[in-house]
């Protein structure tokens, strides 16, 4: 039984949609944090210097402290939106797709 | 049967906790330091312990099937399970170690935090409901749905008994330490407390138990934490510049701690250590068995969601607590460093940071919870761990290699306590064999395998159409071997632990994922080319079916649903 919904779900293009641009936007945020971590990586083994230069003039704070709390924020945020989109717009076409599998 | 065990271990226990006070005590005589007897972390901790047995004890009763037992029935909700992640992954190596570092170091520490949340994002985006899709109880579910099962399995089972033993010798060893300077208990008494809760949260309440500890740790962790945070800005007026100017002016290497110092060595490094944290955490089988604790993929997500903004929120706290150590400590220096003399370190070691901040800013209730917490923290992780040790055995070894599935849910059940007693046994003995030792590169090495031979067959299996048994197989085998044998010829296992001369290991970076994870994903790739067999054929036409469950979650619900 659970064969024939499967093969209605593979029939649906919903399905095939669903998963080329899931899989897509799953693939760009993953690149999209690694290359800001590393980015970061880079940047402290290749140039501290820069990393280490004061924010303004007579403050003692380093650009890299921003900088890397910056990078756990992103991290947060990121993570975050991916969530709330697979969670309504992702999961309302799956929902779409299941259902009408169950129909026929 | 039950009810009276759980009755005599208690008693046991708490005749233990009685025994290891006195003992505390008799001990304070003899001692200088300060934190020798502190009754009042005693105190919050037999707290702790009680509300911890008490839930233990209802979740006892709710624990009947083996569904329950290693899933909580999969009724955890998301925000709860978010919750226990964060509390599963926050361990005390995370907060005294990080706040030592920052406390030591400044900037460094901070490079470090990041590389522990960085693999969570990777979870959420590739892994977190796919697995929750596909698996039931352990992530070899996964892993081998459309492989043969005894390869696949005895390989995630080795995965996953290796991964956890390391990661368990180091907590203990840690606890063990950790304890004997907090609460002036004796090592191996340490040792056998956090052995013995741990057994009696994991064979009485199950996923359940642990759960809820996980749980109620990290908020008592994230309170902590969030108070000391708040207590040093207050002090700077929330403005971060002044904290770390007045940090800048006091700390004996001044301005240097606001640059990258000297954990960076080589680029190379910093990828490959970057590597094994980021993947890494997407192949602890205890992590990963939280996932199986969720009712849907959506419950999955919100539990990454949430569990990645604590872990996030706590590395930030742990940052400023480390600055506030710096200003903090520095003003008393008869208190907090060995005979009140800045250049010595710290009472107890640098990893004391945090937990002399707790009494600089709260006194000696607040350094009472902080160190109650310290020791609540190290028990939900080692109870994690030992649960997904006992679900590698009794679920993947005897009930679906052994039994061939037709194990029932009672003999599995049973199975799975035995396996919890002999590895909480296990773990005492060694946490107690290796107290002298080295352990600092055990929790990287555990990172390094779970990245190089559990990570890549889990995601083979599930992306890639053409992977196959042999191919996975083999790959992790490769995994696993190349990152335990490039760490035994490193510097920290091949000097500091084997005393080799110094500059005399072959294998000079600090981290093996780089390496033995390309490798791992290379065997797969190329061995499950090659691999035109019967049963390949088949494994490949399995694909599209085990795609759709993965993608669309379709037949999961019936799996751990009641």
């Amino acid at each position: 039984m659970v064969d024939e919904v499967a093969a209605r779900v593979e029939a649906n293009p919903k399905y095939h949609k669903l998963v080329s641009i899931r899989s897509s936007y799953s693939i760009i945020m993953t690149i999209l944090v690694m290359a800001v971590y590393y980015g970061y990586i880079l940047l402290v083994a290749f140039n501290r210097e820069w990393l280490a230069t004061k924010i303004g003039a007579g403050m003692v704070t380093s650009i890299g402290i921003p900088l890397g709390v910056g990078v756990i924020v992103i991290t947060i945020i990121l993570t975050n939106i991916y969530v709330r989109r697979a969670n309504t717009e992702f999961d309302s076409l799956n929902a779409e797709i299941i259902k009408e599998a169950n129909q026929k | 049967m039950m009810n009276n065990l759980l009755r005599n271990s208690l008693g046991l226990l708490l005749g233990m906790l009685v025994a290891g006070a006195a003992l505390a005590a008799g001990a304070d005589l003899g001692q200088t330091t300060k934190q020798a007897t502190n009754w009042v972390a005693i105190g919050m901790f037999g707290g702790f312990v009680a509300i911890t047995l008490g839930i233990t004890k209802w979740a006892a009763s709710r624990t009947r099937s083996a569904a329950d037992f290693y899933t909580a029935g999969g009724g955890i909700t998301g925000f709860q399970n978010g919750l226990a992640i964060a509390g599963d992954y926050m361990s005390a190596a995370s907060f005294l170690g990080i706040s030592g570092l920052v406390f030591g170091s400044g900037f460094d520490g901070l490079i470090f935090s990041i590389g522990w949340l960085v693999g969570w994002p990777v979870i959420t985006f590739l892994m977190a409901e796919r697995l929750r899709n596909l698996g039931k109880f352990t992530f070899a579910d996964v892993a081998s749905y459309r492989f043969a099962q005894t390869p696949t399995r005895i390989f995630a089972a080795c995965g996953t008994l290796v991964v956890v033993a390391f990661y368990m010798i180091a907590q203990m060893v840690g606890a063990g330490q950790l304890i004997k300077v907090l609460f002036g208990l004796e090592y191996q008494y340490a040792v056998m407390i956090v052995g013995v809760l741990m057994m009696c949260y994991v064979l009485f309440g199950g996923m359940t138990a642990t759960t809820w500890v996980q749980i109620i740790k990290a908020i008592m962790l994230l309170f902590g934490a969030t108070f000391m945070a708040l207590a040093v800005l207050w002090q700077f007026k929330f403005n971060p510049e002044m904290l770390f100017a007045k940090a800048v002016e006091v700390h004996s290497k001044h301005d240097a701690i606001m640059s990258p110092g000297g954990l960076i060595k080589d680029p190379v490094s910093a990828i490959s250590v970057g590597m094994a944290l980021m993947f890494g955490t997407a192949g602890l089988p205890h992590i990963l068995m939280r996932f199986f604790t969720v009712p849907s993929a959506k419950e999955a997500r919100k539990s990454v969601g949430w569990a990645t903004t604590w872990i996030g929120y706590f590395y930030i706290l742990t940052f400023i607590i480390g600055f506030g150590a710096i200003v903090m400590l520095t003003q008393d220096p008869g208190s907090y460093y060995v005979d009140g003399d800045l250049a010595k370190g710290l009472k107890g070691g640098g990893n004391m940071a945090a937990i002399h901040l707790a009494n600089a800013v709260g006194g000696n209730v607040f350094l009472g919870f902080i160190s109650a917490v310290a020791f609540a923290t190290i028990l939900a992780v080692v109870s994690g761990l030992t649960l997904s040790g006992a679900s590698a055995v009794s679920h993947d070894l005897y009930a679906t290699v052994f039994m061939k599935g037709k194990a029932d849910s009672a003999h599995e059940l049973r199975v799975s306590r035995i396996t919890t007693i002999c590895l909480g046994i296990v773990a005492v003995i060694l946490g107690i064999a290796f107290e002298k030792e080295n352990v600092a590169y055990m929790v990287m090495l555990a990172f390094a395998i779970a990245c190089s031979a559990n990570f890549p067959i889990l995601f083979m299996s599930v992306l890639w159409k053409d992977c196959t048994t042999k191919g996975a197989v083999t790959g992790g085998v490769v995994g696993l071997v190349s990152s335990v044998g490039l760490t035994i010829v490193s510097a920290s296992v091949w000097e500091a632990v084997l005393h080799n001369p110094k500059g005399s290991a072959l294998f000079p970076y600090s981290s093996p994922a780089l390496f033995s994870m390309s490798a791992a994903f290379l065997t797969i790739y190329l061995v499950s080319r090659m691999d035109n067999s019967k049963q390949a054929q088949l494994e490949r036409s399995l694909y599209p079916a085990q795609k759709i469950r993965s993608e669309t979650g379709l037949g999961s619900s019936s799996a751990s649903g009641h």
